[in-house]
């Protein structure tokens, strides 16, 4: 008997199949890792048994009962509970009022009795050892201790079977090892764990078994002690690749981005940025390694003018930014292409000119020019292979690859010196990845000068001619991609080792 | 193929919601006791019928194209310019001061001065929630809405204390220079029904709208701005000139439809001439999915609602307009989601379908 | 002593102006906190209005008169509460479309019963009601009403079960719905308590002017959601602002007879919200979710 059984569990959105004939089991009181590519249906499949979407087709049973659950609350009453990768959090409410809400202490009347709430929370956070203060908004914490509330709220709920997505990539080492701390002693109290991932070396730490998915499906399951990391990662990504196009050797003089003790405020107020020194040269790959949110994003906002900075110089060519300067001339492919990159209701070739439609190329007087435009088009949907070839699609209707070619198709196609590229594949499969590294790798022989910020360490030292770890806004660390190696700039990046003073 | 069901499903949508909103008034119709049918066949062939009607329908259409557009390409840059009433106002009262105080000049001065005090008061009426909205982001729904209730006091003020024939709720008169002929000058057969030149104005408007949204780069920009703002940003567009230009604008073309009752028809400007004008023109705008050359013709629909009622009105009261006017703004937003669920519906099923083939 | 007698006339007119402002406000609040934002407020003023007025004039009896007002207020804000929580379509046109609406059918009903689409009969009023003969705006029961509704509603929304669910789906619909909250259920809920609220203000406008006429609500809507926008969406805040619009008309009452620039001084409280709404006098902020209708698998 299985803790939880998932079979035949299929799920659409529109166009695209999420979960396709998956089955899933998971033992009793076994932590069990979830691992796969982004989009590879982990997330979907947790969430379908957490009753947050509905399958479209499939059974689920929890220990060995056929089930039903349709809304979170059938899977809360099942015991099952899920810490999201988006934390589920209420910024104005409390700590106490975020945990207890929808299974609040109350009288008959409905009254709460926050005293008590508070009480029983602050005995289970001694129990777990998960410190919190119970009257803090949670606007005003922490990141980690946002994710200890999330865990406390599926404990206060008395959960047995606890879902946790993605937990770790926004947490400091020291905060992951408590986190396996808790998981660990969740398991010997009997309950059951399933951790959504995709960082190997943590799976197998922590898990007792491992289940693979792959485009919507699993592609296997194994005992944790009887596998390694390299047939892990064989079975995610499932396909040989080509190796990527060689690197020229390029001897580089002119530094095109010059950035001089820059540092600028987030949205929060507090500095985002700080003191960041940085020359990019011609030819040459940057890479900005670093835990997500150490300011690589305000960072890039900066370098395009979409975000002003305090202090400091920037000079791109030779021209020098002033601090509250608008638009720049740069590619520049956007970390959220959904939000920034694309106007997902303009057809194809409306966006593949979106960000240069004041360009005399495209328009004549106040008029845009659409043979031009059509012309330009369809060679880009050529040389970058866009598909479908349908210059009046909404860009909605194309695939997260097709989308993400859109961007780097227009952004390259810019004829100027400097590439600013955030998180250039994220989300994306093993061949798109592919066709955008080659791209940039191409882009960079042509003499680009070219700064990449990326989550992926593997992207960082696959691309970069040079690395800069960024860690709280600073930039702690410059290496030579050839003098360095992965363990040295993960040190860096979770601050362990800092600039020396 | 795809695109024809497309296009099936977004007349579908307006058809549906008119029909809805008739078999709706036929309720009322018929628990006042009256025959559904004979009414509406009255109804229509009072409006349809004879010339004397369609110059009627007309002539109500007329400032429901200004306004229609005032809200359409207001929705267009992400915005919603709920103040078309007030702008609406503000520019028909500034068209009666301009054509009553300006009266020594000719005409061919005259009637484009006042065109342009229409366009610059209600203009004004927009300008403002617009500079808030983009130097401190407060939203232009309140703002839009409160602006309509100081234009409709700032105006009464002035009809009751500094500008108007005594004993009235109207200003003095304009010149005849500043008059716009009706059409029936030129058509005969329209004789006696208002319908005047500033038609043709709403539809010269209309279309000129239409080339600057599809066919300029300032209109390529406004529409990102509507549908998204990060992205505008990102490429660069001055997303806050855009915000502010576009409620100007909107509000100008509002401010027009004072032409229309002003310069072609009355002669003055009269408390209330306007009738909801301005709220209509939102659902006029809903009616048409915001596109200039539909608008032309919701507003003519919107005209048969209203003067058809107006025909009918010994029968049944002529309120029977805002009962549909009003259904068909709740059954199109309504049918809208559901038809747009529909369709996802229907591309499951097809996806399905390849993915058993 | 005169001057006293004066300014307690003054007190009371203002406190009597407040009440259709302040009650849609409060309403308003559970509407707003729910994440529904409700234009809709001055067509069911006019309805309830309306309602109340028939109510009336059928049965002689005040009370009947006030629960149609409710009831009409409540099946009116069902409206609006099915076509932009159950079918998840935009709010504001929801608003403006159920407005029009009542504009029309109140005027097509009135011309029915009163034979006359601007004016209904006399009906008959609250003067027996009064606790106070002596000050019967003081006395007034629907100004108690309203005080205690205040009380009410500040404990609800802070206090109880049912107002943390409210306040959570009107910031995180996502976050409610994960902890098994119902987010449509509690919204529509929201919805229709602004519409009861409302309901009776509506009541009290008929029941105070004795008939109904055409359009009577003048804005009042408005005000009333402009009241609980400067009060920040809280039931306090709203009645506060509340009062300080009927503080500021009361003021141009009395000057109207003064001069004549009466309606430039109507334009105060517009004003007055605009320039709060530009963040002059401290961030009035939103719940985060306000107006936005909650649809999930969208991806």
């Amino acid at each position: 008997m299985y803790a939880v059984e998932m079979q035949h569990i299929t799920k659409r959105f529109g166009h695209f199949t999420a979960n396709h004939q998956v089955d899933f089991q998971v033992h009793e009181g076994e932590i069990h890792a979830l691992i796969g590519e982004n989009g590879a249906g982990k997330s979907t499949l947790m969430r379908i048994l957490y009753g947050f979407y509905t399958p479209d087709a499939g059974q689920i049973y929890i220990n060995g009962r056929e089930v039903k659950i349709q809304k979170p609350s059938d899977a809360i009453t099942l015991g099952v509970g899920m810490v999201h990768q988006h934390f589920m959090l209420i910024p104005p409410l409390t700590v106490t009022e975020n945990i207890i809400l929808g299974k609040e202490e109350t009288n008959r009347l409905g009254i709460l009795n926050l005293p008590l709430a508070a009480k029983q929370l602050t005995e289970l956070s001694q129990t777990y050892r998960l410190h919190i203060d119970p009257s803090a908004k949670i606007e005003q914490v922490s990141i980690g201790f946002q994710q200890r509330i999330e865990i406390l709220k599926i404990l206060y709920r008395n959960a047995q079977i606890i879902i946790l997505d993605e937990p770790t990539p926004i947490l400091t080492p020291q905060e992951i090892d408590d986190l396996f701390k808790v998981l660990l002693q969740l398991k010997s109290e009997g309950k059951t764990i399933i951790l959504i991932t995709h960082k190997l070396s943590e799976v197998m730490t922590i898990s007792n078994r491992i289940t693979i998915m792959r485009h919507g499906k699993i592609v296997g399951t194994r005992e944790t002690k009887s596998t390694t990391q390299t047939e892990l990662a064989r079975l995610m990504i499932g396909e040989e690749i080509g190796p990527p196009i060689s690197k020229r050797p390029f001897i580089a003089h002119k530094d095109i981005l010059i950035m001089e003790q820059v540092s600028a405020k987030g949205d929060r107020g507090v500095l985002a940025v700080r003191n960041v020194s940085l020359n990019v040269k011609e030819g040459e790959i940057i890479g900005i390694a670093g835990v997500e949110g150490n300011g690589q994003s305000e960072l890039v906002q900066v370098i395009a003018g979409l975000r002003p900075f305090q202090v400091g110089e920037i000079s791109i060519g030779s021209h020098s930014l002033s601090p509250t300067h608008g638009h720049q001339a740069l590619a520049h492919i956007p970390e959220d292409r959904l939000r920034f990159g694309l106007i997902l209701d303009f057809t194809l070739q409306e966006n593949l000119i979106l960000g240069r439609q004041q360009e005399l190329r495209f328009r004549h007087y106040y008029f845009l020019q659409d043979s031009e435009t059509r012309s330009y088009s369809s060679e880009l949907i050529h040389s970058f292979d866009i598909r479908p070839e349908e210059l009046s699609l909404p860009a909605r209707n194309f695939s997260g690859g097709n989308q993400q070619k859109i961007v780097v198709a227009r952004e390259l196609s810019k004829n100027v010196p400097l590439i600013v590229a955030s998180q250039p594949t994220r989300g994306l499969d093993i061949r798109a990845i592919d066709f955008i590294h080659n791209s940039l790798i191409s882009e960079r022989n042509k003499g680009k000068a070219i700064l990449l910020v990326s989550s992926d360490l593997g992207e960082i030292l696959k691309l970069s001619d040079r690395i800069a770890v960024m860690y709280e806004g600073e930039i702690t660390k410059v290496f030579l991609t050839a003098d360095t190696d992965e363990r040295e700039i993960g040190m860096y990046m979770t601050g362990a080792k800092k600039k020396s003073a | 193929m795809q695109t024809l069901t497309k296009l099936g499903y977004n007349i579908a949508g307006p058809v549906l919601a008119l029909i809805i909103s008739f078999a709706i008034g036929g309720i009322f119709i018929a628990i006042i006791g009256k025959d559904p049918l004979a009414v509406y066949s009255q109804f229509f062939s009072d409006t349809l019928g004879n010339a004397y009607g369609i110059g009627q329908v007309l002539f109500k259409a007329t400032p429901l194209i200004f306004t229609g557009l005032a809200s359409a390409i207001c929705f267009r840059a992400g915005l919603f310019n709920i103040g078309a009433e007030g702008q609406l106002i503000i520019g028909a009262f500034c068209i009666a001061f301009v054509g009553n105080v300006f009266g020594i000049l000719p005409a061919i001065f005259l009637l484009p001065l006042c065109i342009l005090a229409g366009f610059i008061g209600g203009a004004c009426w927009g300008i403002i929630p617009g500079l808030l909205k983009a130097t401190f982001g407060a939203h232009e729904v309140i703002n839009t809405i409160m602006m309509n209730f100081i234009a409709a006091a700032l105006v009464n003020y002035f009809v009751s204390n500094v500008f108007f024939v005594p004993a009235t709720v109207h200003t003095p008169d304009i010149v005849p220079a500043a008059h716009l002929s009706r059409l029936d000058f030129f058509f005969e057969s329209f004789h006696g029904a208002p319908v005047n030149l500033s038609l043709f104005i709403a539809i010269g408007a209309a279309l000129l709208l239409h080339v600057y949204l599809w066919k300029t780069s300032l209109g390529y920009e406004l529409r990102a701005t509507g549908l998204n703002l990060n992205a505008a940003r990102y490429a660069g567009i001055h997303v806050e000139r855009h915000m502010i230009g576009t409620l100007t604008l909107g509000g100008g073309l509002a401010g027009l439809a004072g032409m229309n009752f002003v310069m072609g028809y009355k002669h003055y400007f009269e408390l209330g001439f306007s009738e909801g004008a301005g709220f209509i023109g939102i659902a006029v705008a809903l009616l048409a999915r915001n596109n200039p050359i539909g608008i032309v013709l919701t507003s003519i629909f919107f005209g048969i609602l209203q003067y058809g009622s107006l025909t009918i009105n010994t029968i049944v009261p002529k309120e029977l307009a805002n009962i549909l006017q009003a259904i068909v703004i709740l059954c199109i937003i309504v049918l809208s989601k559901v038809i747009d669920r529909h369709m996802v519906r229907l591309q499951k099923q097809s996806v399905a379908a390849e993915v058993h083939a | 002593m005169l001057e006293s007698i004066l300014n307690i006339a003054f007190l009371a007119q203002s406190l009597r102006i407040s009440i259709p402002y302040a009650l849609p406000a409060l309403g308003a609040t559970f509407s707003e906190r729910g994440g529904v934002v409700n234009i809709a407020l001055e067509g069911i003023l006019l309805i309830s209005a309306f309602a109340t007025t028939v109510g009336v004039f059928y049965t002689e009896s005040v009370l009947v008169g006030i629960l149609c007002g409710i009831s009409a207020g409540i099946l009116t804000a069902l409206f609006h509460s099915i076509v932009s929580v159950t079918f998840k379509a935009d709010q504001i046109v929801s608003g403006i479309g159920i407005n029009l609406f009542a504009l029309g059918i109140t005027k097509f009903f009135c011309q029915l019963i009163f034979n006359s689409s601007s004016n209904s009969a006399r009906i008959v009023g609250l003067e027996q009601w009064t606790f106070l003969p002596a000050l019967p705006i003081l006395g007034n029961p629907f100004l108690f009403c309203t005080l205690f509704l205040l009380l009410i509603s500040h404990f609800t929304l802070f206090r109880t079960r049912f107002g943390l669910r409210l306040r959570a789906v009107g910031e995180h619909p996502e976050a409610a719905d994960t902890l098994g909250i119902s987010v449509d259920k509690m919204r529509h809920i929201g919805v229709l308590l602004s519409g009861a609220f409302t309901g009776l203000a509506g009541a009290w406008l008929a029941l105070d002017q004795h008939s109904f006429t055409d359009g009577m609500a003048a804005g009042r809507g408005f005000i009333a959601l402009a009241a609980m926008i400067i009060g920040k969406w809280t039931p306090i805040g709203a009645v506060a602002a509340s009062l300080l619009f009927g503080f500021a008309e009361s003021l141009s009452l009395v000057l109207q007879e003064q001069s004549n620039v009466a309606q430039l001084i109507q334009m105060i409280p517009y004003l007055l919200t605009m320039i709060i709404l530009c963040g002059f006098i401290g961030r009035a902020t939103a719940p985060a979710a306000d107006g936005i209708p909650y649809e999930k698998e969208s991806a």
